[in-house]
C-alpha cells in the first residue's frame, strides 16, 4: 500500500474522514481513503453532508460477511434501499434488489431464465454481429469519444433486445438508466426530484404499453413477457414494475457501458498488458474479470441494520445505514495480491466484488462478461491500438463508477 | 486420499485424489479441473461451484444448509441433486464420489 503521509487522507482525523463525497470519485481521488481506511479503521462511522450518517465496510472479508448476513443486514426499499443515497420518502421505487427474502427470490426467479445458458449460447452470435457493425463505423485518425460511440451504444443496443424493445426507441433506454441514477441538482437534467418522477412516468407509460401487447400473447424470452406471466410478478402494482424495470435498465447499462470504457482505459495505461493479450487472446479469461475488478462499476451496494450487531469489532445499531465498499475490497491486499497493479493474466482474476455476493449476486454477471469477451475478441482482431487522447471525464456519484468521455483515437 | 470423479458437462471425466477435509470444491480448483468457477473462494456466496450429485451418492453428502438452498435455488439448472461442491467436505466416506457439472456455472 502507497503511504503518502502529507495527503489529507492520511492525515485527516478518521473521525472527520467521509470517503463519500461525489466529488472524491469524479476527480478519481478517493483511492487513498480507503486505503488509510482499510489500514486504520475497516469499519468506520462518518457523517455525510449529502447522504447522513453512514458506516463504511472496507475490507474484502469484512463485506463477505455483510452480504451473507440478509436477516442483519436488509436491502428493503422501504428502510432506503440499496444506495447511500435514500430515495425522497414516499417515492420509494420497489424493485428486487431492494427486497428482501422470500418476495426477493421470488421476483428474481422469474428473469433469471433470461441469463440460462441457452439463452445466452442464442444471444451470442447476434452480439457479435452488433459488436463487429459498430467497430467497423468506427472513425481513423480522429479523436471520438469512446463512452458515446461504443459503451453507450452497444450497452443499449443489447438491453433493447433483453426487453425485445422497438430498437429505433433504444435511446430512451439509456436516458432512463442515466435520469435515475444522476443526482438531481447537481447539473445534469434531472433537475429536482419532481423531473425525475416525470420521466420516470414517461418510462412506465412506455413499458405498460409493451406489457400489455405481451400479457395477451404466448410467453416469449423476454424481461417484459417474463414478468408479465411470471406467478410472482404478474401482480405487481405500477410502481413495482417502475421499480423493476429501473433495475433491468440500470442493471444491464451503467455497469456494462463503464466496464467497457474502463478497458479501454486501463490497457492504454498499461501497454506492456495491451501486448500480452494482442500475443495471446486465450487471456480474455482473465483479463475480462480483471478489467471487471479494476474499474468496480457499482463503487458500493448499501444495507441497512434490523438488529443491534457487532462488526469488526464496531457496534452497529438497528436502523444503521451501512456501505459495503465494494470499490476498496476489490483492492483490499490482504484478499488479493498487488491489487493496485492490473494483470491481465492474474491468477484467480475471477475473485472480486464487483458483482456482489450471496442472494442478491448480479443477475447479468455472465451476459456482462460475455459482450466484453466478444468485444474485445473482435478489438483485437481489429485494431493494433485504441489510444486514449485525453483526460477521462469520470461521473459525479459515489455509486455509479464510471465515465461520461473517453477521448480516443484509432491510428489510421 | 478419496478418489473423486468429476464430470464435465461434455462428458470428459477427470479422476482425481482429494485429501481429507478438503472440499469438493477445492479438489476441482487445485487440479484445474474445467468447469467449476468458484468465484467466492468457497464462501458459499456465488454459486459458481454448482454439481450434481450421483444419485447413488446423495445419502453420504449430507443436507444442503438454508444459505445453500437459497444460492442454489436461484440456478436456472438447478436439479433436486444440485450441491454447491464448496459446502462438502471430503471425508473417508466419500472415496469414490461422483459430480457432474451443470452446462454453465452463473
Ligand atoms: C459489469 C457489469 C455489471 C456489474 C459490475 C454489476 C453489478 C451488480 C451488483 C454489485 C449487484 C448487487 C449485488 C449485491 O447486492 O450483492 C447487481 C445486481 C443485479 N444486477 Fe448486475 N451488474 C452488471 C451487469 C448486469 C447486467 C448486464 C444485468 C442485466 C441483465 C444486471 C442485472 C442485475 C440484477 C437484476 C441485479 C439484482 C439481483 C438481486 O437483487 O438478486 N447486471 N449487479
Ligand atoms: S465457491 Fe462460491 S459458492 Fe462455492
Amino acid at each position: 500500500m502507497h503511504v503518502a503521509t502529507d495527503h489529507p487522507a492520511w492525515t485527516t482525523p478518521l473521525a472527520a474522514l467521509d470517503p463519500s463525497h461525489p466529488g472524491l470519485f469524479q476527480a478519481d481521488e478517493m483511492w487513498p481513503y480507503f486505503a488509510r481506511l482499510r489500514r486504520d479503521a475497516p469499519v468506520h462511522f462518518a457523517e455525510s453532508p449529502f447522504f447522513g450518517p453512514y458506516w463504511s465496510v472496507t475490507t474484502w472479508k469484512d463485506i463477505v460477511q455483510v452480504e451473507l448476513n440478509p436477516q442483519a443486514f436488509s436491502s428493503d426499499s422501504g428502510f432506503g434501499g440499496i444506495s447511500i443515497r435514500d430515495r425522497p420518502k414516499g417515492l420509494e421505487l420497489p424493485m428486487f434488489i431492494a427486497m428482501d427474502p422470500p418476495k426477493h427470490d421470488e421476483q428474481r426467479k422469474v428473469v433469471q431464465p433470461i441469463v440460462a445458458p441457452g439463452n445466452l449460447a442464442r444471444l451470442q452470435d447476434l452480439i457479435r454481429a452488433r459488436v463487429c457493425h459498430i467497430l467497423d463505423g468506427l472513425p481513423r485518425g480522429e479523436t471520438f469519444n469512446w463512452v458515446e460511440h461504443v459503451s453507450i451504444e452497444l450497452t443499449v443496443q443489447m438491453l433493447a433486445t433483453l426487453f425485445d424493445f422497438p430498437f429505433e426507441d433504444r435511446r430512451k433506454l439509456s436516458y432512463w438508466s442515466d435520469s435515475a441514477t444522476m443526482i438531481a441538482g447537481a447539473g445534469g437534467h434531472v433537475d429536482s426530484e419532481a423531473t425525475r418522477e416525470a420521466i420516470f412516468a414517461e418510462c412506465l407509460a412506455y413499458f405498460t404499453a409493451l406489457w400489455n401487447q405481451r400479457v395477451n400473447a404466448p410467453p416469449r424470452p423476454d424481461l417484459i413477457s417474463m414478468l408479465a406471466h411470471g406467478e410472482a410478478t404478474r401482480g405487481m402494482t405500477p410502481r413495482e414494475f417502475l421499480g423493476n424495470l429501473i433495475l433491468l435498465i440500470v442493471g444491464g447499462n451503467d455497469t456494462t457501458r463503464n466496464s467497457i470504457s474502463g478497458g479501454v482505459l486501463f490497457l492504454h495505461e498499461n501497454p506492456g498488458e495491451f501486448a500480452k493479450l494482442q500475443a495471446n487472446p486465450a487471456l480474455l479469461d482473465s483479463a475480462v474479470p480483471e478489467i471487471i475488478r479494476y474499474q468496480t462499476p457499482l463503487a458500493h451496494m448499501r444495507r441497512t441494520a434490523l438488529v443491534d450487531t457487532e462488526l469488526h469489532g464496531q457496534r452497529i445499531r438497528a436502523g444503521d445505514k451501512v456501505v459495503m465498499w465494494y470499490i476498496s475490497g476489490n483492492r483490499d491486499e490482504t484478499a488479493i495480491e498487488a491489487p493496485d497493479r492490473f494483470l491481465v493474466d492474474r491468477k484467480r482474476a475471477r475473485q472480486h466484488l464487483s458483482f456482489g455476493f450471496g442472494i442478491h449476486r448480479c443477475v447479468g454477471n455472465r451476459l456482462a462478461e460475455l459482450q466484453l469477451r466478444i468485444l474485445w475478441e473482435e478489438i483485437l482482431r481489429r485494431f493494433p491500438r485504441i489510444e486514449v487522447v485525453g483526460e477521462p471525464k469520470r461521473v459525479f456519484s459515489s455509486f455509479v463508477h464510471g465515465y461520461t468521455d473517453l477521448p480516443v483515437r484509432i491510428p489510421a | 486420499m478419496p478418489l473423486i470423479t468429476y464430470i464435465e458437462h461434455n462428458g470428459r471425466e477427470h479422476k482425481v485424489e482429494v485429501p481429507l477435509g478438503h472440499s469438493v470444491m477445492q479438489g476441482a480448483v487445485d487440479n484445474a479441473i474445467p468447469g467449476i468457477d468458484a468465484d467466492c473462494g468457497g464462501e458459499c456466496a456465488c454459486a459458481t461451484c454448482h454439481v450434481f450429485v450421483d444419485p447413488a451418492w446423495l445419502g453420504r453428502t449430507g443436507t444442503p444448509d438454508a444459505q445453500e438452498k437459497s444460492m442454489v435455488s436461484f440456478a436456472s439448472t438447478a436439479q433436486a441433486n444440485s450441491r454447491l461442491a464448496c459446502q462438502i467436505q471430503v471425508t473417508a466416506a466419500l472415496d469414490g464420489l461422483v459430480v457432474r457439472m451443470p452446462e454453465a456455472q452463473h
